[in-house]
């Protein structure tokens, strides 16, 4: 029996890991009863894991295909951003949607439908995907927007509750060097960075603000706003990506994350940034993987861990991210720099996160007394302005909202049940949120 | 399932009748507890407690009756609590217990036996039973309300104190017995706790409601602490107590 939890550290859960080596191990794990599938566990909350259950640790199917002219590779499930870029960055192809951190496996970019900064202009990361296999109780398919479209969309944001994902064919980006222009502006109030956004996202690839919810008063929401787009030829030429130097070495005493340090921390972190700045080289590790920079920093939030609250709402209820920046400044919960994006149009995934709008992402450590209560009165903001939270990131969201936040969800049980009529894939995630019933 | 805060949604609780344990449930059901199997002696208070819960936001909630004086009742209750509750079991709160004044049975052995039944042998058969079951299910946690006042028992008292004593001791042990498990257990030791049970009794010093008990108790969920004081002081207070010379004790336990 080996302990799981999710990148935050809560509600850890003790199963029974099951590492498959191929195709073939899958397939009896899914013969023999409830499953959950995990890669490299970092979804947030209970995603990855099944109390009392068996976990199939995929990251055995990590086999990398060549990588044709055309920029399309098939890529094992279990195989990381980290391992493609290895091998593609020196060919000159980069992956086309990369979240906050390397360390995420195909499987689970598929399952949580990720995205990165570049969904107003890229989609997420279903939109680059040609194909995947699924292994299901019922049987391999091999799925594409095409071939069985309603099992491919049910899948690509489906949590790993479809079934489990073997293998995904991918279209890369080219990229002709290893450096981003950046530029970067520093706004003493939300409402500056916003319209800012709204009025530029579109001139640049890769556009996201930063967010600080500890400071009061008039500077609540100040905000850096970083965009930019591939350095053509000329710059260094890409390289694959090397891992950070740091790590931290164990679990933080409880309470190292306070009011104090963190507001200190977002007080330096805002004065470093430049009021003003253009095309300013950044390398690529250093621009889309800032997180991978300290190894296993979730330590940092001590024994009991932290959450992650992502929501998005659309366009027209901008004011849903003011008021819930205000509602953390005033609550005195300790909010690490919050993360601000446009996204575009979603895709037609019946449960992928995003849909055209604002997303703002907190780290919040667990331990306030109010944290539970504060949490809930943003998911009935973000459910009043038409918005969801993301699943990928959820460790706490009430069941009975699920349904308002993905009303797709009835349609997406029924391709489900199709697969999987006896409920064999499942969760901590699903069960707590009756996704696939208790 | 437990979240994040280690809030349940399903709930058993032993002894649902208890003021503590209504206190208890009130705050779960105003969180994420859906299912609750409330266990306990008098059919009709049952029946309230349970309406109760359904106010305070349970979807669903169910009985059961036993008789805590027949430790035999326990391991069938538990199974009927379970078979209610129709899955997986997040929580199982045993507040199970009987105080009275003891200087009114001090000398009947039937009564002493009485009281170590109650508030002892029937817990720990329970227990026994309930964590066979959460073992095989693989996850879930148990609460077990024991008292300040197994901690150092006083004269006053011996047959209740001693009795919470044992149950004290044997969960300090059957919670290492399953670390590494998925199941945990945390202790819960209330100070006075001003309710039914203790209507008539002389107040202690930091006495408090069942409100506030359950408030330390819902805290607790998300700390994982294995003992849970309430109020906290008295952990504190306790190491000072613990060691009076007997002498002393005799003297300011039962001023």
């Amino acid at each position: 029996m080996t302990r799981l939890a999710g990148w935050g550290r809560t509600a850890a859960a003790t199963a029974s890991v099951v590492a498959p080596s191929g195709e073939a191990g899958v397939a009896a794990l899914l013969a023999r009863g409830p499953l959950c599938a995990r890669g490299l566990g970092r979804s947030y909350g209970d995603a990855a894991q099944l109390a009392g259950g068996t976990v199939a640790d995929l990251t055995g199917l990590d086999e990398i295909g060549p990588i044709d002219d055309a920029g399309a590779v098939t890529v094992g499930a279990g195989a990381s951003i980290d391992a493609l870029l290895a091998l593609a960055l020196p060919q000159g192809w980069f992956v086309p949607v990369t979240p906050g951190t390397r360390q995420v496996t195909m499987g689970g970019a598929v399952a949580a439908d990720v995205h990165g900064k570049n969904h107003h202009r890229d989609g997420s990361f279903a939109r680059h995907v040609e194909s995947l296999r699924l292994a299901t109780p019922r049987g391999v398919f091999d799925l594409s927007p095409e071939v069985d479209p309603d099992l491919f969309w049910a899948t690509v944001g489906g949590m790993g509750l479809t079934g489990v994902v073997t293998r995904v064919r991918l279209r890369l980006l080219r990229v002709e060097s290893d450096a981003v222009l950046v530029d970067t502006d520093r706004f003493d109030d939300l409402d500056g960075v916003m319209a800012a956004m709204v009025e530029g996202d579109e001139r640049y690839r890769y556009s996201v603000a930063w967010v600080d919810c500890t400071a009061g008063g008039a500077r609540t929401g100040r905000a850096v706003l970083t965009r930019g787009d591939h350095a053509p030829a000329g710059a260094a030429p890409p390289r694959a990506p090397r891992a950070g130097r740091l790590r931290v070495p164990f679990v933080a005493p409880p309470g190292l994350l306070n009011r104090l340090s963190v507001r200190a921390f977002n007080e330096a972190w805002f004065r470093r940034a430049p009021r003003h700045a253009v095309e300013v080289p950044h390398s690529l590790g250093s621009f889309f993987h800032p997180l991978d920079g300290v190894a296993d920093w979730n330590r940092l939030y001590g024994p009991r861990g932290f959450v992650q609250y992502q929501f998005v709402v659309p366009e027209r209820a901008g004011e849903t991210v003011r008021t819930a920046v205000e509602r953390l400044a005033r609550s005195g919960l300790v909010s690490f720099l919050a993360v601000l994006k446009r996204f575009g149009p979603g895709d037609p995934g019946h449960l992928s996160f995003p849909m055209a709008g604002w997303t703002l992402a907190l780290d919040l450590p667990v331990g306030a007394a109010d944290l539970p209560g504060e949490l809930d009165a943003l998911d009935d903001l973000v459910l009043e302005a038409g918005g969801r939270v993301y699943l990928a990131k959820d460790a706490r969201l009430a069941p009975a909202k699920v349904a308002a936040m993905y009303p797709r969800l009835a349609e997406w049980r029924a391709v489900r049940a199709r697969v999987d009529p006896e409920g064999v894939m499942t969760s901590d995630l699903a069960r707590r949120l009756h996704l696939v019933g208790r | 399932m437990e979240n994040a805060f280690g809030q349940p949604q399903s709930v058993v609780v032993l002894g649902g009748t208890s003021d503590i344990a209504r206190a208890i449930v009130r705050k779960l059901c105003a969180t994420r507890a859906e299912t609750v199997v409330l266990a306990g002696r008098d059919p009709a208070r049952l029946a309230e407690a349970a309406r109760e819960a359904e106010e305070y936001g349970a979807t669903r909630t169910e009985v059961v009756t036993f008789d805590a004086e027949d430790p035999a009742s326990a391991a069938p209750a538990v199974a009927d609590a379970f078979e209610r509750a129709g899955g997986p079991v997040d929580l199982v709160v045993v507040a199970v217990g009987a105080l009275g004044d003891q200087s009114e049975f001090e000398d009947d052995p039937a009564e002493a036996t009485r009281m170590v039944s109650v508030n002892m042998t029937w817990p720990v058969a329970a227990l026994t039973a309930v964590r066979t079951r959460l073992l095989a299910q693989g996850h879930g946690r148990i609460l077990v309300l024991t008292s300040v006042a197994g901690v150092r028992v006083r004269r006053s008292l011996y047959l209740y104190g001693g009795a919470k004593a044992g149950l004290d001791r044997l969960c300090q042990g059957m919670a290492d017995s399953l670390v590494g498990t998925g199941v945990r257990l945390q202790i819960v030791r209330p100070g006075f706790v001003r309710t039914k049970m203790t209507t008539g009794q002389k107040e202690a010093p930091f006495t408090t409601g069942p409100n506030e008990v359950a408030e330390y108790v819902v805290r607790a969920l998300s700390s994982n602490a294995p003992v849970v004081w309430s109020p906290p002081v008295l952990r504190y207070l306790f190491v000072i107590v613990r060691h009076l010379p007997a002498a002393v004790w005799r003297k300011v336990a039962d001023l």
